[in-house]
């Protein structure tokens, strides 16, 4: 069966990637660096409690990652449905 | 080379690098003024908004609030950072392919509206003065020490530069003076760290300085850190909560939707060259700030471990902290304490009259503390520091050389002036092209519109330096209040307008003017009405942070969900958007040209 091309599809494929984006986002910075920051605290990263490291550094370097992972994805995505740029 | 003959020098010189560099871009060519990143590569432009972005709030107030604040300092650190994944993601992409110049273009267009783009300007406008005004008031501490002047001549100084800087200048546009404040910038604030982390842990990098052991004792830094400050009846450095955590929720969300709301860093967007880049450059961008970002919470820990060595011997030697003779005497305090008395922005009152600085919380609920201090002869805390002054004095507090001092000044002032200039302009063209031009008087001249944005420029730095002599809160606390600001009121809209087809005009509106009324009204409530003192209602609200806690920097998280809220309701009511509208939101999904997907494969 032919893939659907269309930009039903196209947008249905971009929203997907968009809410897996958010869920992690989400889960770095709200989750593990607000409301389970005392849970992870008994864990330790070097002299770090692992809740405040996320709160304040972790969560950064995740994001960085995340919009890298993005633009790529989004690369392919476009080239997929043919609808990139020349 | 005394100390203020060294700042003079590296001031001096950053400001001749900056100029130097805007008449050498400037003699290539003027047609890139408006395709700034056309020519250029995406990790320079990254820099360049860098640059751009990171104000006095990030460099010079900060820091220093994360020292103060702890753990709970992070909704700074994650909320200005997190919004970038927003903006990569939910807006900059469509906003290039929309392919205008401004933010109430676009909500103009989509929404088909007058009124709607006469009302995103007022956002705008309420906006960007607001975040203004935490400028000046960080500009204001750095030409307060700089020039050894109160911090109400050092605002007086500082809107003369600024205003200067910003009509003369037309800096904006002209990447390449961006990338050398940038790195003028990123070297000040890092450079400090470095030593500061070499000397306290060992460690070249504060990042891992911060999670390392404190030198000359087997405790880690943030144990040392949390153990001196429960013992002077702080909050424990690493779990102490800004109010509750659902306010630390709330503070960090309206920080993040902010960022992605701001006209000032949404503008940077719609002049990269393709949708490709507009992904791209906020990543960049990222990593550029997060080179700051990751650095603050070391610096704001060992600043604050530091300024506690400086005034308690008994925190380094170990032993008694409540011991008469570990308080130093006032007498022998180093000279970077009596430099920063001169601006008001530190202060000393011998309570117990003894002669030493007792430096403690004497509000704590903790008995324990109470009772030891009360036994020691204190009588309440007797050093008050200003948070705005942690980045500017730590080199001092750390005794460093005097050509890091020197950097560092000059790092704060290009932070502060840089920003503060790109406000400038972004108010002028919403003034002078949204409103003036595009709604009150089409036909004007373009000198006209250019007198237009000047005046408004003037008028704009006026009201901020008022503003600015009696602050809403420190630095970054003003600049937050900014962000909820677009939070509630722009992001949900443009927002909207790309992921919602059927949005409405009537929605739209109904949206944004309740989002703005709503957050306005809890804000002014605790803060006066448009900051102006003595007009605070809190008896209407019931008193302080009324709602659920929530304090009026944290509240534009909840004026965007009154924002959608409304919006959606107003919409499901009223006619739908016309069809030509309709196609325009598809089309602007898309990076392709204005090629149809559909069909094709």
């Amino acid at each position: 069966m032919k893939e659907d091309k269309s930009s039903q599809a196209y947008w249905k494929a971009t929203l997907s990637l968009l809410f897996k984006i958010l869920i992690v986002w989400f889960l770095v910075s709200f989750g593990a660096g607000i409301l389970f920051a005392d849970m992870l605290n008994n864990i330790k990263l070097g002299g770090y409690p692992l809740g405040f490291w996320f709160a304040q550094q972790g969560s950064i370097y995740v994001f960085i990652v995340l919009i890298f992972y993005y633009a790529k994805k989004m690369g392919d995505i476009d080239r997929r449905f043919n609808v990139h740029e020349e | 080379m005394d100390l203020q003959t060294t700042i003079y020098i590296f001031v001096g010189l950053s400001f001749a690098l900056y100029i130097g560099i805007a008449i050498w871009a400037r003699a290539g060519s003027t047609s890139e003024f408006y395709a700034a990143g056309g020519s250029v590569h995406p990790i320079t432009n990254g820099m360049a908004t860098a640059a751009d972005w990171m104000s006095a709030a990030s460099f010079i107030s900060m820091a220093g609030l994360i020292s103060n604040m702890g753990y709970g300092g992070a909704l700074f650190l994650m909320g200005w950072t997190g919004g970038y994944v927003l903006l990569a993601m939910l807006l900059a992409p469509y906003l290039r392919k929309f392919g205008k110049f401004t933010v109430p273009q676009f909500i103009g267009d989509r929404f088909y509206s007058k009124t709607a783009s006469t009302i995103a300007v007022v956002c705008l406008l309420i906006a960007s003065l607001t975040y203004i005004i935490g400028q000046m008031t960080g500009v204001g501490v750095a030409f307060s020490r700089f020039l050894g002047v109160t911090a109400e001549t050092g605002i007086y100084v500082g809107m003369a530069i600024v205003f200067a800087y910003a009509v003369f200048g037309g800096m904006k546009g002209i990447t390449y003076t961006q990338v050398a404040q940038y790195i003028v910038l990123i070297l000040a604030f890092t450079v400090p760290a470095i030593f500061i982390s070499l000397a306290l842990t060992g460690n070249v990098l504060p990042q891992l300085g911060l999670g390392g052991d404190y030198r000359g004792t087997d405790m880690t830094l943030l144990a040392k850190l949390d153990s001196v400050v429960t013992d002077l009846g702080f909050g424990k450095y690493t779990t102490s909560l800004p109010g509750s955590r659902l306010n630390m929720f709330m503070y960090t969300l309206s920080l993040m939707i902010g960022t992605a709301g701001l006209p000032h860093v949404i503008m940077r967007f719609f002049t990269v060259p393709s949708v490709k880049d507009a992904r791209l450059s906020a990543g960049w961008a990222l990593v550029f700030i997060a080179i700051l970002y990751t650095t603050a919470p070391a610096v704001g820990a060992m600043a604050k471990l530091n300024l506690h060595a400086t005034v308690n011997t008994a925190v380094k030697a170990g032993g008694d902290l409540f011991a008469p003779e570990a308080s130093i005497q006032a007498a022998t305090q180093p000279d970077w304490m009596n430099r920063w008395e001169k601006t008001g922005l530190l202060k000393w009152e011998d309570k117990n009259g003894d002669g030493r600085i007792q430096y403690y919380n004497d509000k704590t609920k903790d008995k324990a503390v109470l009772d030891k201090a009360a036994a020691a002869g204190w009588k309440g805390n007797e050093l008050s520091v200003n948070p705005d002054i942690i980045v500017l004095a730590n080199p001092e507090i750390a005794l460093l050389p005097n050509w890091v001092i020197g950097l560092v000044a000059a790092g704060g002032l290009a932070a502060a002036l840089s920003t503060a200039a790109g406000l400038l302009m972004a108010i002028s063209s919403a003034v002078s092209h949204d409103l003036v031009k595009g709604i009150f008087k089409p036909d004007i001249s373009e000198q006209g519109e250019l007198r237009a944005g000047k005046i408004s420029m003037a008028v704009a730095v006026v009201v901020a330096g008022y503003l600015g002599l009696n602050p809403p809160g420190f630095a970054a606390g003003t600049v937050a209040l900014a962000f909820g600001i677009a939070a509630s009121s722009l992001f949900p809209a443009i927002m909207m307008g790309i992921f919602s087809k059927k949005m409405n005009k009537e929605g739209a509106i109904a949206g944004m003017i309740a989002g703005l009324a709503f957050t306005l009204f809890y804000v002014f409530a605790h803060k006066g009405i448009f900051f102006i003192k003595g007009t605070e209602y809190l008896g209407v609200i019931g008193g302080a942070n009324s709602f659920f806690g929530i304090t009026p920097e944290a509240i534009g998280a909840v004026g965007a969900m009154v924002n959608f809220v409304v919006a959606f309701l107003v919409d499901k009511v009223t006619a739908e958007p016309p069809a030509h509208i309709q196609a325009m939101v598809e089309a602007v999904r898309i990076p392709r040209g204005s090629k149809a997907v559909s069909g094709s494969h």
